[in-house]
Parts: structure tokens; C-alpha cells; sequence
């Protein structure tokens, strides 16, 4: 936008990036009713173990608590970047960043290491419809923070090599509400799934 | 080994053999052939690229959703011509395999790509003028669903060539769609087609309802909104809330078949039930998506030709919202007879015979619109006329059907055939034909075919209550749905040679369409419209010149009433005023986006993996690549704006002379 214009300038980026807000919040209701979706297919089949282990045998509480705790303290440090960010202090927010995307990194791994045991218990998502259900909504989970991994590492670029420009922080902001939104929707997996599925209920 | 990683399951022999398949297949090849060479011929490959494929403008996108689903219309119709002529000749025609994928192809791509294409289309078209914006929310977003959409229609044409399509039906229900009963790649070509532009639709849902919520002119407080936008608003939102559904019902039925998992299956505890119940979810709400938009289009349609305002305005908002809400309350009532007992289904028949309410409130709020009116019959106020007779009949046969006893008797018959053809085509079709006529000129800058039009629309209207009304009464004596013949002793032959007498009456009326544009394209320069306002309308798109020019507004229009255009016609207001305007710049990368999608798609029907990788690692590097450009926006200055308004006049005159 080089040429000599009458337009307010900062005036139309603000409105952009309100604009561009409300439009992710609406995204994420879309999400919300995503996982909304495969819970309820849960809520369906977690009890069609079909002979097989249900979740009290599989489950392992001490375990998924350090999963929990790894992606809770990512959402604190993600939280951090986003005031570096208020603060134009760009090393900061790099900072902050890198730190949630090793623990969502942590978290992602410790996800991944869990299904593979499972799958070489001879526990797989082919087992029964319970099992089916478990992967895919914990998968589904995990799908999202891997997406938001990548773009972590790819918008982290981005701050490094351009500064925090009006774009750099827009996604950012884009970024952590995303971040967030998936911490909350672990809590609700962690309870239904793991903390319900000890319990036998 | 090399070979079946490369190429998955493909092979010579998912090449078509029946000759109707390959008739259609060679047929489809030779048109586009014939297209790409024209466009080669003509050298106007450039052209295309840059002004349409390219575009970012929401009039180009909708012309482009409307071109596809034009075309996708008369597949389906073609499709519908072959169950009927088999039907009424009781022959041989077509062998039972193929019949079942001709009805499945002929439900999906009518309600996917026809009817969901003709309402991005006009929602393009005219929100963004409606709202006094210059265009929508995020135009990148908006093209990129553009895309999906045709990658997805892509799929569905692709499978007439290379494998099957689904023999499941349009909704594919397990444990038929299961990779035990259908191994072929039909129901993959099904699911992946709309899982692509499934995810386009929502992007647009998310879209359109950012542009109304942010992006009103001035002054234009929600409750001052065109109806049109209002019934947008009340689509869009059942959009954002069903579409996710659709998305994971989809996945699950493909994760059941590709990785053997085990939600609807038979044995090792799935439910296909909950298949049903899911797919009705989004089912249900899916249509009113297509119709709210159509309603919008006959509030804005019988207020012009009637010369009058809109009669109730706010129980009109009120009674949309009821629907969107009450439409996420009925689903069960495609499936009384799953047996869930007597109380599930009181309540289910309950709120089905309530939804009733707030549509009977519209259809008597536009009667009252044209009572005192001075109504003139132009052919999209005849589309609403036959709409509100069609309309109703059909309603009142969905009431029928919410009483669980009786659907318990109608249930999977032709009755119900007969009913949601009444509501789709007469309420959702009907409507876009409304609009369409009606906003044609905004668009190309002339007039379509006034007698034409309503040839079409009188042979649309007879031959639809001739093909439809023996299949309410077949389907009142228990003539199932989805059979390739009924046994002679039945004596109901008689009554389907009448229902194909009845498309043919429908043909009759498509034909008189596409006259309708040819005739019009070529009397072009005699039917331009030089005031911009060819139907003294009410709202803002009437205020800018035909064609609308690709910012739309000199100047953003201020709000402070209602209909603002008519009251500023009243008032004696025109206004020459001109400012800086920012706009879009042409992006090619929706297209690598959809080309990317439609690899993965296609990968993961044949077992490609390495091509459904390729496919996902394209979509992220081209968002990169999207990423890195810090100016995707340009602007034309106050002075341009006045010089190419200023041309656009020049012309005008010339073709008044």
C-alpha cells in the first residue's frame, strides 16, 4: 500500500484485525462443535468393548497427569508470549514461544508413545468400537496440536526474520486463542475420558 | 509391490463397461475437450486465468458457483431422466447395480453441488451489495471455498470415468456403505467429494456471517438489514452449527473403511444407528440452509413487485430465528420407525409440527405484503406465486408425516419422494430462479427474457405437479422408494408413464431456460439496463450502476432506513461522491489450495498414500506461501474511481443512442 492515499491506514488494519478475530472466535465454535460431535459418539460406544479392555485396564491416571500438566504449563507460557507481545519485547515472545512449543512438543510425544503402546498391546482402534472412539477423539486432539505445532514453528519464523509487524502480531493473537482453546478441550477429554474411563462410569 | 504402492488399487479394470457409463463418460470428455480447445483456439487462457480463476471479487466467485451449478444441475437431471424413463417403460434399461448409483449420484450432486452451489452463488452475488459493503469478509477465504466446492464436484464427475460411484443412496447409510457390503471406491468417491466441499461450505458459513455481523454500512443497525441478509444470517449460522457434523460423520464412515475401524459396523460394537442419527444432525438443518436464502429472496421479490414494504419485517427476523433453532430439534423424525420408543418419537413428531408455525408466519406475512399492493407480474413474482402454492401443498404433507403413526405407513415410500422434491424444488429451486431473473441485470447489465421466462416458469410449475402428484398417491398404496421396477400386477404402470410425462414438461421448461440466455446474451445491447434500477427496487444494490462495478459503491453508502434506496427514490436523493477504496488483489493460490485438496481426495479414494501426503503437504506450503505476502491488498484512489464511474456513464449513453 505505497501510494499516496486520503485512507487511514492504522484505522483499516485495527478494523482487519478485529475483523480477523471474530472470524477465528467463529472458527473455534465450528471446532467446539467438532469435538462436541466425536464426545457425544464416545458418550455412544465407550462402553462396546466387544471382550475386549475397557478403559480402567488401559488408562493410566499418573501417566496422562504429566500429559495434563505438560500442556496446562504451555498454555501459561503461551500466555507469557502474548504479554511480551503487549510489550514489543520480540526476544520475549520468541522466548515464551519456544518454551510452549517444547512442552506442547512433550505433550504431543508422550500422546504418541501412549498409543503405541496400546496398538503393540494389541489394543488398536480395530479392536472394538470403544477403542475406535477413544483414538479418534484423543486423535483428533492431537491432530490439533500438531497442527499447532507446525504453525508455531512457522510463525516463530516469521517473528524472527520480520519483527513484530501488524500481521506477526495478528496471528499470533490467532495463535494463542487457538493454543487455549485446545487446552480446554483437553480438560474436557482428561475428565470424560481418562478421569470417567477409571472410574468404570 | 512398486505398482501397488503407486498407484493403490487402480487399475485397468475400474475403467467403465456398462455402455450407458461409458456413453456418459466419453460424452463428458468430448465437452470438456471441446472447451479447452475452444479456450486454446481463442487464446483466452490468459484471460481466464486473470480475471476469473483467479479473482477475488465475490460477483465473479458467485457468476462461477452459478455457471458449476447449472451445469451439475442438468447432470442431475439427466440422472433423473434415466430413473424415469425406466420407471415408466418398465424396461430393462438400466440394470439394478446402476440404478442404484444413479439415484445416488442424482441425491447428491442435486442437493451438493446444484442447490448448495446456486445459493453461494447468489449469497455472492448480492450480500456484500445488500450490506453496502465492497466485498466480503475475507475474500481469499471466500475464492479457497470457491475452489473446495468445484474440486469436490470434480470427484463426483470423476467417478462416471475411472471406478464407481455409491449404490448407498445420497445419505450412504451403514452397514450398507461399510467396506464389507460396498468394497468398491464408490462410497469413497461419495465421502471424500463431500468432505472437500463440505469444509468449503463451512469456511463460507464462517465467512458470510463475519460480513453481516462486521461489515454492515453505516447506519445499518441488524434489524434494518434487507430480509435477504437477514435470511443469510439465519442460514450461515445453521452452517457454522451443522457443517462440523457432516465433517466428523464423514470421517468416521471413511476411518470405519480405510483404517477398519469400528463406529457403524456390524460386529466389535459399533452402532450403525448412530450413523443415522448423526448424518440427520446435519441433515435436517441442511435444509433450511438452502431454503432461508430462498425465503430471503421471495421477501425481497414481493416487496419490489408489489410495491410495497415488506409486510411484518420483525416477526419475519423473529420467525427465521425460531427456524434455525427448532431445525437442530427435529432430525429424528426422518427415523420413527428405528423404534425409539414412544415418548422420543411424540416429542420428535412434536416439534416437527411446530416448526410449521414460523414458516406459516412467512408464507401469510408475504400475502399480506401483496394484499393492497399494486403487484405486477414479472416472471420472479410469478416464481414466488408458484412457490407459495407448491410450497404449501408440500408442507402440509410434511405435517402430515410428523405424526409418527402415519409416517410409520409413508415412511421410505414415494409419498415422501414426492414431499421434499415439493419443498426443494418448489421452495429451494423456485427461489433461486426468483433471484436469479431478478438480479440477473445488476450483474451482466441486462435483462433476460421476459416471455421466455415465463414459458420456463409455467412449464417448471405444471410439469412438476404432473411428475409428482402420482407419486404421492403410488406412494399412499406402499410403492417403495429406490426400485428399479414394480411388479405389472400392481397396476401402477399407468401412473408412471404420467410422472415421466411430467419431467418431460420440466425439460420442456429447461429448455426454454437455456433459450432464455441465449436469446438475452444476444439481444444484449437492446435489453442493457441504462438506470441501474430495472425493477424500482427497494434496496442498495439498486443505488449503483448495472453492471455492478467491481467496487461496488463510489462512496459507502450511509443507512438510516429500512428500505434506503427507496426512501432516498421518495426523498429525490442521488449522490455523486467518490473516496480511496481498498480491494483484494487477485490471489492464484485458492486454486493450488482446492488442487492440493482434490490430490488428497483422490489419493485416499484409490489408496495412493503417497499422493494424499503430497496433497497435504501442498495445502500447507501454499498457506505458507500465503503467509509470507504482507500486501495482499490494493487500493484505487478517489480520482481512479471517478474516472472509471465516469466511463462506465459514457457507455451507458452510447447504448442509449
Amino acid at each position: 500500500m505505497s501510494k499516496a492515499t486520503t485512507l487511514d491506514l492504522h484505522h483499516i488494519e485495527a478494523e482487519a484485525t478485529e475483523k480477523t478475530t471474530f472470524g477465528f472466535w467463529v472458527y473455534l465454535m465450528t471446532d467446539c462443535v467438532l469435538f462436541a460431535t466425536l464426545f457425544a459418539t464416545y458418550a455412544v460406544l465407550h462402553h462396546n468393548t466387544f471382550g475386549g479392555p475397557s478403559g480402567t485396564e488401559l488408562f493410566k491416571l499418573p501417566y496422562v497427569l504429566v500429559e495434563t500438566f505438560a500442556l496446562l504449563v504451555s498454555s501459561f507460557t503461551m500466555g507469557l508470549a502474548m504479554l511480551a507481545l503487549q510489550r514489543n519485547a520480540k526476544d520475549q515472545v520468541l522466548f515464551w514461544l519456544g518454551l510452549t512449543f517444547a512442552l506442547g512438543a512433550l505433550f504431543l510425544g508422550l500422546e504418541v508413545s501412549e498409543f503405541h503402546n496400546m496398538i503393540s498391546d494389541g489394543n488398536s482402534w480395530r479392536r472394538s468400537g470403544f477403542l475406535s472412539s477413544y483414538f479418534t477423539l484423543v486423535g483428533t486432539h492431537g491432530l490439533h496440536i500438531t497442527i499447532g505445532l507446525i504453525w508455531m514453528a512457522i510463525l516463530g519464523t516469521f517473528t524472527w526474520a520480520k519483527g513484530l509487524t501488524h500481521t506477526v502480531r495478528k496471528r499470533l493473537t490467532l495463535l494463542s486463542l487457538f493454543w487455549h482453546f485446545l487446552d480446554v478441550i483437553w480438560i474436557f477429554i482428561f475428565t470424560i475420558v481418562y478421569l470417567y474411563g477409571s472410574l468404570g462410569i | 509391490m512398486f505398482a501397488s504402492m503407486l498407484l493403490g488399487r487402480l487399475n485397468w479394470h475400474v475403467l467403465p463397461t456398462n455402455p450407458i457409463t461409458i456413453g456418459g463418460g466419453v460424452g463428458m470428455i468430448f465437452a470438456l475437450l471441446l472447451i479447452l480447445a475452444a479456450i486454446t483456439y481463442f487464446k483466452k487462457w490468459k484471460w481466464l486465468w486473470r480475471e476469473w480463476l483467479t479473482t477475488q471479487d465475490p460477483k465473479k466467485i458467485g457468476v462461477m458457483y452459478i455457471v458449476v451449478a447449472a451445469v451439475m444441475l442438468l447432470r442431475g437431471l439427466s440422472d433423473a431422466l434415466m430413473l424415469r424413463a425406466q420407471q415408466a417403460t418398465d424396461s430393462k434399461l438400466i440394470d439394478p447395480s446402476l440404478f442404484q448409483q444413479v439415484f445416488s449420484a442424482h441425491g447428491t450432486i442435486m442437493i451438493f453441488f446444484a442447490a448448495m452451489g446456486l445459493m453461494f452463488g447468489i449469497i455472492n452475488l448480492v450480500l456484500p451489495l445488500q450490506l453496502g459493503a465492497r466485498d466480503v469478509a475475507f475474500p481469499f477465504l471466500n475464492a479457497t471455498s470457491f475452489w473446495l466446492f468445484f474440486a469436490g464436484m470434480v470427484l463426483v464427475n470423476m467417478s462416471l470415468v475411472i471406478g464407481d460411484f455409491s449404490a448407498a443412496g445420497w445419505l450412504a447409510y451403514p452397514p450398507l456403505s461399510e467396506l464389507q457390503y460396498s468394497p468398491t471406491s464408490g462410497v469413497d468417491y461419495w465421502i471424500w467429494a463431500l468432505e472437500i466441499s463440505g469444509v468449503g461450505s463451512m469456511l463460507s458459513g464462517i465467512n458470510f456471517l463475519v460480513t453481516i455481523i462486521k461489515m454492515r454500512a453505516p447506519g445499518m443497525k441488524m434489524m434494518k438489514m434487507p430480509m435477504f441478509a437477514w435470511a443469510t444470517f439465519g442460514s450461515m449460522l445453521l452452517v457454522a452449527f451443522a457443517f462440523p457434523i457432516l465433517t466428523v460423520t464423514l470421517t468416521l464412515l471413511a476411518l470405519d473403511r480405510t483404517l477398519g475401524m469400528h463406529f457403524f459396523t456390524g460386529g466389535h460394537g459399533g452402532n450403525a444407528m448412530m450413523y443415522v442419527n448423526l448424518i440427520w444432525a446435519w441433515g435436517h438443518p441442511e435444509v433450511y440452509i438452502l431454503v432461508l436464502p430462498a425465503f430471503g429472496v421471495f421477501s425481497e421479490v414481493v416487496a419490489t413487485f408489489s410495491r410495497k414494504r415488506l409486510f411484518g419485517y420483525t416477526t419475519m427476523v423473529w420467525a427465521l430465528m425460531c427456524i434455525v433453532l427448532l431445525s437442530f430439534t427435529v432430525w429424528l423424525h426422518h427415523f420413527f420407525t428405528m423404534g425409539a420408543g414412544s415418548d422420543v418419537n411424540a416429542f420428535f413428531g412434536i416439534m416437527t409440527a411446530i416448526i410449521a408455525v414460523p414458516t406459516g408466519v412467512k408464507i401469510f406475512n408475504w400475502l399480506f405484503t401483496m394484499y393492497r399492493g399494486r403487484i405486477h407480474f414479472a416472471s420472479p413474482m410469478l416464481w414466488f406465486l408458484g412457490f407459495v402454492v407448491l410450497f404449501t401443498i408440500g408442507g402440509v404433507a410434511g405435517v402430515l408425516m410428523s405424526v409418527p403413526a402415519i409416517d410409520y405407513q409413508v415412511h421410505n415410500s414415494l409419498f415422501l419422494v414426492a414431499h421434499f422434491h415439493m419443498m426443494i424444488v418448489g421452495g429451494v429451486l423456485f427461489g433461486y430462479f426468483a433471484g436469479l431473473t431478478y438480479w440477473f441485470p445488476k450483474i451482466f447489465g441486462f435483462r433476460l427474457h421476459e416471455g421466455l421466462g415465463k414459458i420456463a416458469f409455467w412449464c417448471w410449475t405444471v410439469g412438476f405437479v404432473v411428475a409428482f402428484t402420482p407419486l404421492y398417491i403410488l406412494g399412499l398404496m406402499g410403492a417403495t422408494r429406490r426400485l428399479d421396477h414394480y411388479d405389472k400386477s400392481l397396476g401402477w404402470q399407468p401412473l408412471f408413464i404420467v410422472a415421466g410425462i411430467g419431467l418431460f414438461i420440466v425439460i420442456l421448461g429447461i429448455l426454454a431456460q437455456v433459450l432464455q440466455v441465449v436469446i438475452s446474451i444476444w439481444q444484449r445491447n437492446e435489453r442493457r439496463d441504462l438506470t441501474g434500477d430495472p425493477w424500482n427496487g427497494r434496496t442498495l444494490e439498486w443505488s449503483i450502476p448495472s453492471p455492478a462495478p467491481f467496487y461496488n459503491f463510489t462512496k459507502t453508502p450511509v443507512v438510516t432506513e429500512r428500505d434506503q434506496f427507496w426512501a432516498n427514490k421518495q426523498a429525490g436523493k442521488t449522490r455523486h461522491e467518490y473516496e480511496d477504496i481498498v480491494l483484494p488483489k487477485n490471489s492464484g493460490l485458492s486454486v493450488a489450495i482446492a488442487f492440493c485438496a482434490f490430490l488428497v481426495g483422490f489419493g485416499m479414494i484409490w489408496y495412493m498414500w503417497w499422493l494424499a501426503i503430497l496433497g497435504v503437504v501442498g495445502v500447507i506450503v501454499s498457506l505458507i506461501v500465503r503467509g509470507m505476502n504482507d500486501e495482499p491488498e490494493y487500493i484505487i484512489t478517489a480520482k481512479e474511481v471517478e474516472k472509471h464511474a465516469n466511463a462506465a456513464k459514457r457507455k451507458l449513453k452510447e447504448y442509449a443512442v
